[in-house]
């Protein structure tokens, strides 16, 4: 039950993040310069989007989660069922940045869903 | 043509970047909270203290330090691709980290697990030959 209320958190928080995070990325701009000096700016100036913050809070809450769940079980159990967040993902990712996702996209993302959970199954 | 192959280049690049320290930084976070150990009863006090072992823990700082590598790849690649091609495909992590908890951290990992994580790899792959961008650029502000 615990790993359940965990791994809730775990995605919710986590994709929202991730989400938060992406849109902006996106605002910001894609990146040409790599050199060390011109990255430092980038983050600076991605940190200044409050999106980032909003981010940020929520990928910490998810990384507390992680912290939580890893105290109890096998890191080879719960990181690949965190991969449940791909679903979350993708429906996020279609309503929330208006991304086309493909039919093959999906099919992925379903079989990715098949693997987590006889990963889940396999803890039982 | 040049560009394309350049545009794809960065992409792949960046997520190798992200499936090597993704789960190296999860193998040691989960190093580091086997030492620290789980709480019992989740009162605050016991929360804190769970909390003061956790900072005090080197291979907790290691995982946090390999995971802001990978966050700053994630980032990065992010500027230029979809979030729904990204994500799925840095679940290359996932079966890097059966390895690596396998062979670091001695965990015995069923045939069924294999499956499981084998079957995540399969998904990875069939979105992994999907475009990059399927949006336009958002204006930077």
């Amino acid at each position: 039950m615990r790993e359940f209320l965990f791994l809730t958190l775990l995605v919710i928080s986590g994709t929202g993040g991730e989400l938060c995070v992406t849109h902006a990325m996106k605002k910001i701009g894609e990146v040409h310069d790599f050199h060390p000096l011109a990255l430092v700016k980038f983050i600076l100036r991605a940190l200044r989007v409050g999106w980032m913050w909003l981010g940020i809070a929520m990928m910490a809450a998810a990384f507390f989660s992680l912290l939580a769940m890893l105290s109890f079980e096998n890191v080879s159990f719960v990181v690949p069922v965190t991969a449940l967040s791909y679903a979350a993902g993708a429906v996020g990712a279609a309503v929330f940045l208006r991304e086309r996702i493909s039919a093959q996209r999906w099919m992925g993302v379903a079989i990715v869903c098949v693997g987590v959970t006889i990963v889940w199954l396999s803890h039982r | 043509m040049k560009e394309a192959a350049g545009f794809h280049f960065k992409t792949y690049l960046l997520i190798a970047f992200i499936a090597v320290f993704a789960p190296l930084g999860n193998v040691l976070l989960g190093k580091g909270m086997q030492n620290v150990g789980s709480a019992k009863n989740w009162a605050p006090g016991e929360i804190l203290q769970i909390l003061e072992r956790i900072c005090s823990s080197g291979y907790i700082w290691l995982g946090i330090a390999s995971l802001l590598t990978f966050f700053v790849a994630y980032m990065l690649v992010l500027t230029w691709a979809d979030y729904s091609y990204v994500q799925p495909s840095s679940s290359l992590a996932y079966a890097v980290t059966g390895a690596l908890s396998y062979l670091l951290l001695g965990e015995t990992i069923s045939p069924l697990r294999w499956l499981g994580i084998a079957v995540i790899c399969v998904g990875v792959f069939v979105v992994g030959h999907t475009p990059p961008r399927t949006t336009e650029r958002l204006q930077p502000s």
